[in-house]
């Protein structure tokens, strides 16, 4: 936030706009047009997000409430039986429990890891240049798409790959391991990869915040006598806790979302010890053509995220106002 | 940007804890940095490899297979850079279009007061909650109904319908930081609201702009889950489907996988190293406040 307004242009750029000369006289225009100005402007965004983002919600819910939908031609009501139906699954409870773990583990990493490292970037013993040489490494995890994270960790993590040549070689495996593969490693495992391919993007918002202590504060707690860590749990940690609530709460929303990953690691499996809300989705719609099913699935996704939606906008407000 | 403080080396014991300190910092530095780096580097070393050596026994940073081999058979293969040539057609358009939409409404909703202002407001922030894999099913349906499944305007609009609340909510937090007595001047002096909007605020935008315009290249780049679904065939195909689709045959060209993860990650990477404080700016703005 602060850095974004630090890089407006000065004002006195507008000099140069200016010295062209005078504005060219505009005819009046009338009222009317004036009036319509503002609705002209909105028009496409609102009709993009009503024709794109509205209607399909409700095409999804109408769905989930029928039988026979997009691939058959005569959709009957049947009320709120798929939802009955697949709340008493347990495919699908389990992949609402690994979702959740998943989407812990991976905040909870994303949020420790992300302050360790911007408190690390931000030391003030640290000169300019190895500061900006570390920063772009650890910015760098953040370049890469999902489908190219799963592949390179596929690579990595391959029971013949470097991962599994260090940890037999030094000894703390007695033989590889298929990481992806494995029944009990298969969720730690995507979720480790999730954490390095997110936390940058908490380290980056937290540097920002970080700088824009101010470092009064620190010198008011030292000469107050408070050590390292007591300056971090009143100055630092206060400052940043706006910060840490709002990403926590958007991540919580990706990372319930992430799809990629877990389709191009490890499709869901092994044994569906993997499988999240998005992947059995997926699976209900284009794999088996539960079209309702998969719809009710949905669904119940999308009140889950517009809970965590309605808490960060409340928080939101709070803040703003 | 925090300075040096003013005590330091006060004291002896201090000055000798500082060290200490510093000498800890860096070794923490270098083993984040591994963890950061170490797969990145792994990626484009085997890219250099050939493929039989991927697997070596020890493994090494380079070989003696060391080749621009897998490169060149990627971007001799047609299929490849078709891939490639989808994923800059449809990011491009993505682009344009957001923006241009983008500005129109940010403006709207920084300068001018209306009906439903709120209302709407609300409802685009709210969208971006809406998980992408709630809208996979109607879709699919809307599309092949109206007959754009496997087109490049169905994957365009798609991703504008993603990338839009965004880019609305930064063009219009850009906008609310420029100084309003800037088009009043203008409007007092006669000027139209658009001639406010095309010579005195898109002017002083282009850190705005290009903020979004980066992000909303990047969303649409690596989309996947759409790309996915609502295309069929390999002329539509963008990047990261080709990708999954190189994996998917039985014998891994492990290092045309590579080669072509790299040079899939090289626009957003550039734009990233050219426009690095926009990004970051941009990023920390709408995390923080959109």
């Amino acid at each position: 936030m602060t850095l974004l307004q630090s890089e407006n242009p000065p004002i006195r750029e507008l000099t140069s706009t200016d010295s062209r000369g005078p504005w060219p006289r505009v005819r009046y225009r009338g009222s009317l047009r004036q009036k319509a100005e503002p609705y002209l402007l909105v028009a496409p965004t609102v009709l993009l997000i009503l024709g794109l983002m509205v209607i399909p919600i409700g095409i999804v819910i109408g769905y989930s409430l029928m039988d026979n939908v997009v691939t058959n031609r005569s959709p009957q009501f049947v009320g709120l039986a798929h939802y009955i139906e697949i709340l008493g699954q347990l495919t699908f409870w389990s992949a609402a429990l690994n979702t959740l773990i998943f989407t812990l583990g991976s905040v909870v990493a994303h949020m420790v890891i992300g302050l360790l490292f911007a408190l690390m970037l931000n030391s003030k013993t640290m000169a300019r240049v190895p500061r900006a040489i570390f920063r772009a490494i650890y910015i760098l995890p953040w370049i890469f798409t999902a489908a190219v994270v799963a592949v390179v960790w596929r690579l990595l993590l391959d029971p013949s790959g470097v991962i599994n040549y260090v940890l037999t070689t030094t000894g703390v495996l007695a033989e590889a391991i298929p990481w992806l593969a494995t029944p009990a490693t298969a969720l730690v495992t995507v979720t480790v990869i999730n954490i390095w391919s997110g936390y940058p993007f908490f380290m980056i918002s937290l540097l920002a915040g970080l700088q824009g202590i101010s470092t009064d504060l620190y010198e008011a707690a030292k000469i107050d006598g408070a050590g390292v860590f007591r300056q971090f749990s009143s100055v630092t940690l206060p400052a940043l806790r706006p910060i840490l609530y709002s990403m926590a709460l958007l991540d919580v929303l990706w990372t319930t979302q992430q799809f990629t990953l877990i389709w191009a690691t490890t499709g869901g499996g092994p044994q569906g010890l993997t499988e999240m809300l998005s992947t059995l989705t997926y699976k209900l719609a284009f794999n088996t053509y539960q079209f309702s099913m998969a719809s009710t699935s949905a669904v119940l996704v999308l009140v889950a995220s517009l809970t965590v939606a309605v808490v960060y906008v409340r928080r939101h407000r709070k803040e703003v106002v | 940007m925090p300075r040096l403080s003013t005590d330091t080396g006060r004291l002896q014991g201090n000055r000798w804890r500082q060290s200490a300190a510093r000498i800890g910092l860096y070794i923490a530095l270098v083993f984040g940095a591994i963890f950061a780096v170490f797969p990145v580097l792994w990626m484009l070393s085997s890219s250099f490899k050939s493929n039989g050596k991927i697997f070596d026994f020890p493994p090494k940073f380079i070989d003696s297979s060391f080749s621009l081999d897998s490169y060149i058979s990627v971007l001799s293969n047609p299929v490849n850079l078709g891939y490639f040539a989808n994923s800059y057609l449809v990011a491009l358009s993505v682009t344009a279009i957001t923006l241009a939409v983008a500005l129109f409404t940010g403006y709207a909703f920084s300068r001018h007061e209306f009906r439903f202002k709120r209302v709407i407001h609300v409802v685009i922030i709210g969208v971006q909650a809406v998980p992408p894999i709630t809208l996979l099913i109607p879709f699919f349906g809307i599309m092949v109904a109206f007959q754009l499944y496997n087109t490049y305007q169905g994957l365009i609009i798609t991703h504008v319908v993603f990338t839009l609340p965004y880019a609305v909510i930064m063009m219009t937090a850009y906008f609310d930081t420029l100084p309003r007595e800037l088009d009043e001047a203008a409007t007092v002096d006669g000027a139209s609201s658009q001639s406010v909007l095309w010579r005195i605020l898109v002017p002083i935008s282009a850190p705005g702009m290009v903020s979004v315009g980066l992000y909303t290249f990047m969303i649409s780049w690596n989309e996947y889950l759409f790309a996915l679904t609502l295309t069929q065939t390999d002329d539509r195909r963008t990047v990261p489907i080709g990708i999954q689709l190189l994996m998917g045959q039985n014998n891994y060209l492990w290092n045309e996988v590579m080669a072509t993860s790299i040079l899939g990650s090289i626009p957003v990477l550039i734009l990233f190293l050219i426009f690095q404080r926009y990004f970051i700016g941009g990023l920390a703005s709408g995390a923080v406040k959109s």
